[in-house]
């Protein structure tokens, strides 16, 4: 019995270390648990046992940034909460990615006014823009899916 | 000027007052709001300012009104007072000594309008950071902060955040 034909039995199979290292992160992805506004409601909804978030490996939002890797800015950014938001962005551990989900939070939506930070991308770079007002649990859902594939294609030169 | 028992017991102290459906509207100078007010609370049981708020009119003048509602519990009313401020003073005295609520309400119309409220105890912003620079709620200050984006505008918008586009 030699040693060929047993790996003939099971199969081998040969990947790059990038891949595998992406498809490991792309399917235990932790979003930290943090809600601005009306979108934070669907952002909930997703999550809950209708949408259910952990079919796609997110079992578990972390109430601590430095325990997730997605931050997904569900609201209007109000000018004064903009540093904290980029504060609680640069406490989380590399690798990370951010979740603009809502108009507000890609553009400002209907809030074109002193009050509101016109789109996250002023003060973190976003990864996934997610439209509606508010976008409905599929809708984030597909985005997060868009944001798997992207991870599963990023080289890890990216983070180091 | 339609009389109201309540502009009677304070005579000079008004210089008008309007009555529409039963709401009372006592108009004052920026000097005599504060006795107003006290007389209000100590004599006719307003023991509750509910708001306090001010108007902009530019560009007429008098251009802003200091507007207070107050409501009496006991005796089931409300009235609201008015004062009217140049555009060159933007000043008033507070009424915090009066009602103690007047202290964050006067930080907010201090903070959006920039009228400022002599003896207050503590002036800051309240709602807006405290570098924010400007009073967003003057009329002179645009409703809009950014251009709607279209295809032939979009990328000089954007240029303007850091990380647009990546
Ligand atoms: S996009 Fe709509 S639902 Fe979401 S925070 Fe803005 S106003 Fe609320």
């Amino acid at each position: 019995m030699g040693i060929e034909q047993k790996l003939g039995d099971m199969g081998v199979v040969t990947t790059t270390l990038e891949k595998a290292v992406g498809w490991a992160r792309s399917n235990a992805i932790w979003p930290m648990l943090f809600g601005l506004a009306c979108c934070a409601i669907e952002m909930m909804s997703t999550q809950a046992s209708r949408y259910d978030l952990s079919r796609f490996g997110m079992e578990l939002m972390r109430a601590s940034p430095r325990q997730s890797d997605l931050m997904i800015v569900a609201g209007r950014v109000s000018r004064k909460m903009a540093p904290v938001l980029r504060n609680l962005y640069d406490q989380m551990p590399e690798p990370k990615w951010v979740i603009a989900m809502g108009d507000c939070a890609s553009c400002g939506g209907v809030f074109n006014n002193y009050a509101v930070v016109q789109g996250v991308d002023e003060i973190v770079p976003v990864d996934v823009y997610v439209a509606g007002c508010p976008p409905r649990p599929e809708t984030l859902i597909d985005g997060i899916l868009r944001l798997q594939e992207k991870i599963k294609k990023e080289p890890l030169k990216k983070w180091q | 000027m339609s009389d109201s028992p309540l502009a009677q017991s304070l005579g000079d102290l008004i210089t008008e007052t309007r009555v529409f459906r039963d709401e009372v509207t006592l108009i004052t100078t920026r000097e005599r709001v504060v006795e107003v007010l006290t007389r209000l609370r100590d004599g006719e049981h307003f023991e509750v300012l509910t708001d306090l708020t001010a108007v902009d009119f530019h560009p007429a003048e008098p251009r802003f009104a200091l507007v207070y509602l107050l409501t009496s519990l006991q005796r089931n009313m409300r009235v609201r007072i008015k004062c009217f401020l140049n555009g060159s003073e933007r000043a008033a005295p507070t009424v915090s000594g009066v009602f103690a609520s007047a202290n964050w309400l006067e930080r907010e119309v201090y903070d959006l309008f920039g009228i400022h409220f002599e003896g207050h105890p503590d002036l800051r912003r309240i709602v807006l950071p405290n570098d924010y620079v400007g009073h967003p709620l003057l009329k002179e200050v645009p409703v809009q902060v950014e251009e709607v984006s279209f295809t032939f505008n979009r990328r000089r918008i954007e240029a303007g955040k850091i990380f647009a586009g990546e």
